[in-house]
């Protein structure tokens, strides 16, 4: 049912993009990142949540179709229909019924209930889409009551020697959920980047802690000794060398390994990721009982090899999704 | 051994030296004076010996893990560490072992007459028992190296900050050979044990790269000119008739160079000398290269002793008759070392020369003329500079050489181990051999973050070939590479070796058509 073409993921019988990288008459997005959904599409379709953060990354004159998690429709006599991915906001895994079979793209994904998106959904297919971002074994999350204890921990422990605490996650999904564990600690303040993102979080009806804009234009000494939240894209810009005392933290995935924590010379780095984690890659497509899984972009080669290995049939394909989380970021960041 | 994970967790991630001083502090007050010790034994390289083979640790991991080996290596390459690869793989531990490092430490030396299945049996419980950070920490400090993410120099401050005594008494206790079980945390740290060390060294007093012109460092004559030498800097100490030969790294090398030792035996005097052992060859000086034949030998034979003579260049004068002489001027001190020469004449030793001008205007030529003796430039002390601990602006200065250059491409790169794990950082470069291409030096460093990046984005997209961690790129980024020395070698496929090579700059106006030639580079070895 699926083909990988060059402009993107393609459903033969649909006639349909997913998540395309070329300009196509019809897209299905499964969520808002830049390196999912991007400019030149005829038609998008997506979750009512994402709709929004398209209108406002890509254009307000965007043709957009909002549709709800598991609610069906016909596109050429496929059904398809969306199902919480658990990524982000409005994150969707997208399924395909066509004469019995049953095929799903996953986007991004991740396995850990977050509190902010709704909770990752396995579905039963033939085939299935998935990501690998952080398919190698080193790479295990922490439970979210740990990661938030962790974050908590670092902030009470600046606030002690008089710094002020500054964590640089994307302004997507990331920035949400350091704002949730960080709530009630000290006030949050926000870069505007982020402050945008939250608008969209709370149309969706998804409720966060209270926060302040930072406008860097001005004075920002009133920040000090609290907590900033700003994109990767500000990480080594020279802006936020206008915060007082200034500790700075990353939160990724990628903070998991010591060597990319000293690479990024932040702080602290704080393991926390809107990706599966390698238990949760595999955990996951072991719940579809899939005939045959395409492995996109990440560890590919790596992953695909070890599920062939434990007998799952699997294939790498090239697409082209960020496997470098922070260079689709910095786009993301720019054009905001 | 908490507290201990977080000092180091925090050493390791931040480059802010307050942050640093600040997680030193924190450890200070929380932990105890027997795990304070074993912080600075760890520190000053004082590990017990291995007790447990790396191999079988990665086994038993792989093993635990449930995984097979090649993806444990794959793992691996993309950690660049294997203890830390090891905490990562393994399954999260559902329960705390709380002790002391004191506590581990004790139990990973009492491991030496363990059976294998006994060791097994404590490094997985160990496994089973550790949060990721600790866990890693374990595996260190079973053996191997423990790189602890800050500068002696760093750590003294902090030492001396929280115990409120001197810098530079701090650093004489902490650096030497005291040994873990014949001293406590707090005879150590306030000098009691000192005293009764012969051996201690004195911190290197070191110079920064001259940021000035000449004429701006004032009058020509308060100032003591020297050749700077690239050899091994050294301290040379005498005290009660015991020799004692420390390298710059910390190490005491005195068995290494058994002509020095033996002379400083007959020499008349209590002193500590600081130096350069050179290669000198019918008094001309060799490179480094040639010195490297006698380092790391377990015995030094007759036919090395004569192939590769040694002297020392003594610089100055640090301690003298007891008496720490630091706090003196350049001028005295240098002074009291020319008497010193005097009285005790000697095959294998002698004094720095000093390069004596009326006029600043005279260096330059003879700054350009120093590659000609194997010299790296020229350092500038000032006369009534003291003997600081570690760098002081202003009062001593190297002006080396600018170094040589050649342009070539980038043909393989691997991804970096520890701190740069994330991209390309290692690369290997290869200029014309003729028709073909040739490998003419490996390079670390000398881009920025984001031309790192860049580079690691072009090597995704063009790597042609996969070795391991090994990519093979389509050769077309030129690179101006520096260094400071080259000399012929057959151990390497170019047939020349580089000396600390390096990235001088991205060369994106040069194309793979302009990289130089290895037989017109050959002619740079004179």
């Amino acid at each position: 049912m699926l083909q990988f073409r060059q402009e993107g993921i393609y459903c033969i019988p649909g006639n349909f993009y997913i998540d395309p990288w070329q300009p196509v008459d019809f897209a299905v997005v499964t969520h808002g990142h830049a390196d999912h959904a991007r400019w030149g599409m005829k038609k998008y379709l997506c979750h009512h949540f994402t709709v929004p953060i398209l209108k406002s990354r890509i254009g307000n004159d965007i043709a957009v179709q909002g549709v709800s998690y598991n609610e069906s429709l016909y596109i050429n006599d496929v059904k398809v229909s969306l199902h919480p991915a658990g990524h982000i906001v409005g994150s969707a895994q997208i399924r395909m019924e066509y004469k019995g079979k049953v095929s799903v793209v996953s986007g991004d994904y991740k396995t850990q209930n977050d509190g902010l998106s709704t909770p990752f959904e396995p579905i039963k297919c033939h085939e299935f889409v998935s990501e690998s971002t952080f398919g190698l074994p080193i790479y295990n999350w922490l439970s979210v009551e740990q990661q938030n204890q962790q974050m908590q921990n670092w902030v009470l422990q600046n606030q002690a020697n008089g710094k002020t605490s500054v964590f640089i996650g994307y302004s997507l999904g990331k920035a949400q959920r350091i704002m949730k564990a960080l709530s009630g600690i000290s006030p949050l303040h926000v870069h505007y980047s982020i402050g945008k993102l939250n608008e969209a979080y709370e149309s969706a009806g998804v409720k966060l802690p209270a926060y302040h804009i930072i406008n860097f234009q001005e004075d920002i000494k009133h920040v000090d000794k609290g907590i900033v939240i700003v994109p990767p894209a500000l990480a080594d810009s020279k802006i936020i060398n206008k915060i007082p005392h200034m500790a700075n933290a990353i939160c990724s995935g990628w903070m998991q390994v010591r060597g990319s924590r000293r690479w990024r010379s932040a702080d602290a780095g704080f393991a926390i990721s809107d990706h599966a984690d390698w238990h949760g890659l595999l955990d996951a497509i072991k719940t579809t009982e899939a005939e045959n899984i395409y492995i996109t972009h990440g560890q590919t080669a790596v992953f695909t090899k070890y599920l062939n290995e434990i007998g799952i049939s699997a294939e790498e394909v090239k697409t082209a999704f960020g496997n470098e989380e922070e260079e689709v970021e910095e786009t993301k960041a720019s054009k905001l | 051994m908490r507290a201990f994970a977080t000092l180091i967790n925090t050493l390791d991630s931040t480059n802010k030296t307050n942050l640093k001083l600040e997680a030193i502090d924190r450890f200070l007050h929380e932990a105890d004076n027997d795990d304070k010790l074993w912080f600075l034994a760890l520190f000053t390289g004082k590990r017990p010996k291995r007790n447990v083979n790396t191999a079988l640790m990665k086994q038993w991991a792989i093993e635990v893990a449930a995984i097979p080996e090649w993806l444990f290596q794959e793992s691996y390459a993309s950690v660049g560490d294997l203890g830390e690869t090891i905490a990562l793989v393994l399954p999260q531990s559902p329960h705390y072992i709380d002790r002391t490092l004191t506590e581990w430490m004790n139990r990973i030396i009492a491991l030496k007459d363990r059976t294998e299945a006994e060791k097994k049996e404590f490094v997985l419980l160990a496994w089973n028992n550790l949060p990721t950070t600790e866990r890693f920490i374990f595996n260190k400090l079973l053996g191997g190296s423990f790189r602890l993410g800050v500068s002696s120099k760093t750590l003294i401050n902090a030492l001396a900050k929280h115990y409120q005594m001197d810098a530079s008494a701090v650093a004489h206790s902490v650096m030497g050979d005291w040994k873990m079980g014949d001293v406590t945390f707090d005879d150590l740290i306030k000098g009691h044990y000192t005293d009764t060390q012969l051996s201690k060294p004195y911190p290197f007093c070191l110079a920064y790269p001259l940021e000035k012109e000449l004429n701006e460092l004032g009058d020509v004559q308060d100032w003591q000119i020297e050749y700077k030498w690239d050899g091994i800097r050294g301290q040379f100490i005498k005290r009660n008739d015991e020799v004692f030969i420390w390298s710059r790294g910390e190490e005491l090398v005195t068995d290494q160079f058994p002509e020095i030792r033996d002379n400083l035996l007959q020499w008349q005097g209590n002193f500590v000398i600081d130096g350069e052992i050179l290669v000198v060859k019918e008094q001309e000086v060799m490179n480094f290269s040639a010195l490297q034949k006698r380092l790391n030998r377990k015995t030094i034979s007759k036919k090395l002793l004569e192939e590769f003579p040694i002297q020392v260049y003594a610089y100055d004068l640090i301690e003298w008759e007891g008496e720490d002489w630091r706090h003196k001027s350049m001028l005295e001190r240098r002074q009291q070392l020319e008497s010193l020469f005097l009285l005790n004449p000697s095959p294998h030793l002698q004094l720095s020369t000093v390069i004596t001008i009326d006029d600043w205007e005279v260096l330059q030529a003879i700054r350009e003329n120093a590659r000609s003796i194997n010299s790296e430039g020229i350092m500038l002390k000032h006369k009534a500079s003291l003997y600081h601990t570690g760098r002081k602006k202003g009062d001593w200065w190297k002006w080396k050489i600018d170094p040589l250059t050649i342009d070539a491409v980038l043909i393989y790169a691997q991804k970096g181990s520890g701190r740069r794990s994330a991209y390309y950082t290692d690369y290997t470069f290869a200029v014309r051999d003729g028709e073909n291409l040739v490998t003419i030096a490996k390079a670390y460093s000398g881009l920025t973050d984001k031309e790192i990046k860049e580079v690691s984005r072009f090597v995704n997209k063009n790597a042609i070939e996969k070795f391991g961690p090994v990519r093979t790129v389509k050769p077309e980024l030129v690179f101006e590479i520096a260094f400071e020395g080259i000399a012929f070698s057959n151990r390497h496929k170019s047939g020349v070796a580089l000396r600390f090579p390096r990235i001088a700059r991205w060369r994106t106006d040069k194309t793979v058509a302009d990289i130089d030639d290895i037989e017109e580079i050959k002619k740079m070895i004179h």
